[in-house]
């Protein structure tokens, strides 16, 4: 029988959530024996070449290229699960909603105190370069989203319990040490 | 039914004890027995506007922070009806306003959250609404960040030494209602005030200036029991 | 200013209490509550400025900047749209030359819009200063707006527009009664002085059996005993005991007690005398609203007449120790005062928000003392039972729903108005006397009560079917239910919420936007099925009638008409996104200065 296929994308994150990934240790030698892995991070494979059981999303969507990888991620996974915060609420990112998307383009480039090197005030727009959404979007507002594992990072602990639970098919089990916002 | 002049009363069949006129929720509490809240403070009129720590009481919805126990109720409160409720309060909080827990200093020692976790709650059930809310910064004492404001009214209950309201609601409705901060006399607060309206408040909206982060991720209040498991017995 | 806002302040004495009417006097003569007010009234009643502020911003009725000379207030009733309100609101912004929520630069004329202001069988109707304007049209617009330009007196103006005018006793207004009487209680020829003259020959224990065995019930929608009401505020033994006749009618589509307070003020206050005499309350005040003020010296003349009768004042009719008075209160712009508590939290000045129960106000009402709130209708009631007796009054109606009731009805019908009826009437014989032959649904109760479908038509308006303030909007087949009804009635609750109670405040809006993505054709079934999961939470959870029902138009719709929002759900998928690519990179775009390249998936 073949091992269930599981995929992971940051689309706006900070890795934090793969590092976290990374932190259930010696498991990582359990976890390969468990699930095969396919578009990821961690082998550096870029592109779907089939579909996957599982698909982990961490990042919330804040340019047009996190939309189109998160709708291909729903395209050629089974299951999606949003994890960490900004995946499940924007997270840091979105803490610019507020803020007109212009006034965020201009602090960043034109007014605020880094801007030193953009003597030119040259504004971003190559149609090569993604475009900057008018806010952070949570990944549930785009795509459907079947689970979520909050935290930032989620414990690397809850990412195993979950990884193992949907590929085991067993009950998951949520310790409250392990569900954290922080 | 009275025992020792003291009322008695059940809550979800245990027998419970109270005195004559306090509110379910303290006699829950002195009873061993958590009813959940965001607006009751000890020491301030119950507002009973959180509504989280609505029971029901002969079949009716009433919240227990203002309602007195009278000898002989049967009280429910953990029912899956009411957790239920309670819990969608709890998300209906989370997505009307702006709570970036990683950035937070209540972060750990937010009731809100606490109350998140003890539900269990890994996503709102509604859409995120990201409100503008806006912060003022503006007094010497207090960092106001309304993004964060659960309008619990328990900063609009209390009073400065003076009497005098530093907090107060302003506008009304779903999309106008907000606290508002009267600068000179927060600004005016002893450090020991200001650092008690940051301790009233059960989010991160008010908060002393210069304070914030003090107690390491692990040893927050919240970090390893419920909130409320201090209380149940 | 200072000194014109100080002596304001002392004309009431510098009571805290009397907050409402210091800021309605301020907003009278700056046209605004300008910020050196906040600082004054602070300052001078020992509070802080947000307190003062908190209750400000809490009344439609007070701005902060200068509302204009002219303040316009044009309803914007989902009704008044039938009759044309949106020609009529383009032809103001045209003839003014500013928007709605402006003012002209020269601060003359500024335009605001106000929701439901009690004339639903006249529309398209503004408020004016203090002075009516209804059946308006794009000509009587011109000529208003000419008028104003010019200066002239505002009810000068309106006596040049007017077709005709009402008038009674000093009260002169385009409003019209539009009353139809199917049976008579209410309106009677009841003599003046009559009733209360017997009411002085009973001891205030048979006045309130007599009530009690008429089977009187509150007219505003709740339908609590008004006899029981009465006894729970005597047993509560208040050093002091006061009756409050509850004139706030903000129920859209209710303008019942507007054509009783014009047309019976005499036998209301008659009422509220007896009533008086059987609560043993000596203080009295009728809570208007503030749409009502047109009213207002009217009401005070009837008053001082009264008063000159000896039919009010100290020893009323020669009864030696039988003092009581009538005080009227106006609002400010706020449809949960019209819950009791709410309105005695605005009587002492403050926001109106419901007050928690226990306790009720019978026991702890205005300034903590036992206190009555009843609905107009209900009081003007008092005095043809007083002389007819309770078996009379029972001998009309049903069983549970003894007397009449007096109904608003509007909408699409050839005769709006307000219909005295018995109790019992059916859904069906409504429309047919009112000319309704297309009626796709009714609203009874108003947006807080039920949204009805023709399977209901048979049903018969009674506390023990459909129980009613007595709103009744009627929806023609012509109409789109959701978009013009139910939305607008949706975010009225919103704008209306105190904002006390989490679900009221928070869970109405994340209604309305559920609402909003099914009509804007992103919904799915299941957003249809948690549209009316979420919906119930609020009922149980929140404080006061206005929480308890602000999802009523979305969940009786969705019970009776769940075909309307399956008419809009274009897929049997059981998840639609609403994020739309276009719209979200457009700003961005824009700002950098390129063209969005939408990938075509």
């Amino acid at each position: 029988m073949s091992k269930p296929i599981v995929a992971t994308t940051s689309l706006a994150g900070c890795f934090g959530c793969h590092m976290s990934f990374l932190d259930i240790d010696e498991r990582i030698l359990e976890l390969i024996d468990l699930v095969e892995f396919h578009k990821s991070p961690i082998n550096d494979i870029k592109e779907f070449t089939k579909q996957c059981d599982i698909g982990l999303i961490e990042g919330g969507c804040a340019n047009s290229e996190n939309i189109e990888v998160l709708r291909d991620f729903r395209e050629h996974c089974d299951i999606l699960v949003s994890l960490g915060e900004c995946a499940i609420m924007g997270g840091l990112p979105s803490l610019r909603n507020g803020i007109p998307v212009k006034e965020c383009i201009h602090e960043a480039y034109l007014d605020g105190p880094t801007v030193g090197s953009n003597t030119q005030k040259v504004l971003p727009n190559d149609d090569e370069l993604p475009m900057i959404l008018d806010r952070v979007y949570p990944c549930h507002e785009v795509v459907k989203i079947d689970y979520y594992l909050p935290g930032c990072a989620p414990r690397a602990d809850l990412i195993w319990n979950a990884v193992v639970a949907l590929v085991t098919g067993d009950e998951m089990e949520l310790p409250y040490e392990l569900v954290k916002f922080d | 039914m009275k025992k020792d002049g003291k009322l008695y009363f059940e809550i979800d069949g245990k027998p419970c004890y109270a005195e004559e006129g306090q509110s379910i929720i303290d006699a829950a509490t002195e009873n061993g027995v958590f009813i959940p809240s965001l607006c009751h403070m000890e020491g301030v009129k119950p507002a009973g506007s959180c509504r989280i720590c609505n029971v029901k009481v002969d079949g009716r919805n009433m919240t227990a922070c203002t309602t007195p126990v009278e000898d002989g109720m049967i009280v429910e409160n953990d029912i899956p009806e009411l957790t239920e409720l309670r819990k969608a309060i709890v998300e209906t909080l989370f997505v009307s306003g702006n709570h970036h827990c990683p950035t937070c200093e209540k972060s750990g020692n937010c009731e809100l959250q606490a109350l998140a976790y003890r539900f269990q709650m890994l996503v709102p059930r509604f859409p995120y609404k990201f409100p503008e809310k806006g912060v003022n910064p503006r007094s010497d004492q207090i960092y106001h960040d309304r993004n964060r404001c659960i309008l619990c009214k328990r900063c609009i209950r209390t009073v400065t030494k003076d009497g005098k309201h530093v907090f107060a609601y302003h506008g009304r409705g779903g999309e106008d209602l907000h606290v508002a901060i009267d600068e000179e006399l927060a600004s005016r607060l002893t450090d020991e005030e200001a650092l008690e309206a940051m301790e009233n408040c059960p989010v991160g909206a008010i908060l002393k200036k210069e304070r914030g982060f003090e107690v390491p991720i692990g040893e927050r209040k919240y970090d390893h029991q419920p909130i409320g498991s201090e209380i149940e017995n | 200013m200072k000194g014109k806002i100080s002596s304001i302040i002392n004309k009431y004495n510098q009571d805290r209490g009397r907050l409402l009417d210091m800021l309605l006097d301020i907003q009278n003569e700056f046209s605004c509550i300008p910020h050196e007010a906040v600082g004054v009234l602070a300052e001078e009643l020992d509070i802080s400025e947000v307190n003062v502020e908190e209750t400000v911003s809490f009344y439609h009725f007070f701005t902060r900047e200068p509302a204009g000379k002219y303040a316009v207030y044009l309803n914007n009733s989902p009704v008044s749209f039938i009759y044309g309100r949106a020609e009529v609101a383009e032809t103001f912004e045209k003839e003014v030359g500013v928007s709605f929520n402006e003012v002209t630069e020269d601060g003359l004329i500024g335009l605001w819009e106000t929701a439901d202001i009690g004339m639903n069988d006249q529309e398209p109707a503004a408020i004016i200063n203090d002075t009516l304007f209804t059946e308006l049209t794009r000509a009587k617009v011109k000529k208003i707006v000419r008028a104003m330009k010019e200066g002239k007196e505002i009810k000068e103006i309106a006596e040049d527009v007017a077709e005709a005018m009402y008038n009674r006793d000093g009260l002169r207004t385009m409003v019209k009664n539009n009353l139809h009487t199917k049976a008579t209680v209410l309106f009677s020829e009841v003599e003046l002085g009559k009733a209360l003259k017997k009411a002085v020959g009973l001891s205030p224990e048979e006045i309130v059996e007599e009530i009690k065995d008429s089977n009187l019930r509150g007219r505003g929608g709740a339908g609590f005993p008004t006899g029981l009401k009465w006894d729970f505020c005597r047993r509560s033994k208040g050093e002091r005991v006061f009756l409050i006749c509850n004139a706030d009618e903000g129920e859209p589509g209710t303008f019942k007690d507007r054509v009783i307070m014009t047309q019976l003020p005499e036998q209301l206050f008659e009422s509220m005398a007896i009533a008086a005499h059987a609560l043993e309350a000596q203080e009295g005040f009728v809570y208007l609203r503030y749409e009502y003020s047109y009213m207002k010296d009217y009401l005070e003349g009837v008053l001082q007449k009264m008063r000159d009768d000896n039919l009010l004042g100290k020893n009323i009719l020669g009864k030696e120790g039988f003092d009581f008075d009538i005080r009227i209160q106006l609002g400010a712009g706020s449809y949960v005062c019209g819950a009791e508590s709410a309105l005695i939290e605005s009587m002492e000045g403050k926001r109106g928000e419901p007050r928690n129960r226990p306790p009720f106000p019978v026991q702890r009402g205005y300034q903590d003392y036992p206190t009555v709130v009843n609905n107009v209708e209900t009081l003007a009631k008092v005095a043809p039972i007083m002389i007819r007796g309770a078996e009379w009054f029972k001998s009309i109606g049903t069983k549970e729903s003894a007397g009449t009731k007096l109904l608003s009805i509007s909408g699409d019908c050839q005769e709006p108005g307000v219909y005295e009826m018995e109790w019992g009437m059916t859904i069906r014989e409504m429309l047919e006397m009112v000319g309704a032959p297309d009626t796709q649904a009714v609203i009874v109760g108003g947006p807080s009560g039920v949204c009805i479908d023709p399977t209901h038509f048979g049903r018969s308006v009674a506390f023990e079917d459909l129980a009613t303030g007595g709103s009744m909007i009627l929806v023609g087949e012509q109409r789109d239910l959701l978009e013009e009804f139910i939305l607008p009635f949706t975010n009225f609750f919103i704008e209306e919420s105190c904002g006390s109670c989490t679900p009221c405040r928070d869970l109405t809006v994340i209604l309305r936007d559920k609402l909003l993505k099914i009509l804007n054709g992103n919904g799915s079934q299941k957003d249809i099925d948690e549209l009316y999961e979420w919906g119930q939470m609020g009922k149980d959870a929140n404080r006061c009638g206005l929480g308890q029902t602000s999802a009523n138009p979305i969940l009786t719709t969705i019970e009776n008409f769940r075909n309307l929002y399956e008419e809009r759900v274009q897929t049997d998928e059981d998840y639609v996104s609403t994020f739309d690519f276009e719209k979200a990179v457009a700003d961005s775009c824009e700002a950098v200065g390129r063209v969005p390249n939408i990938p075509s998936h």
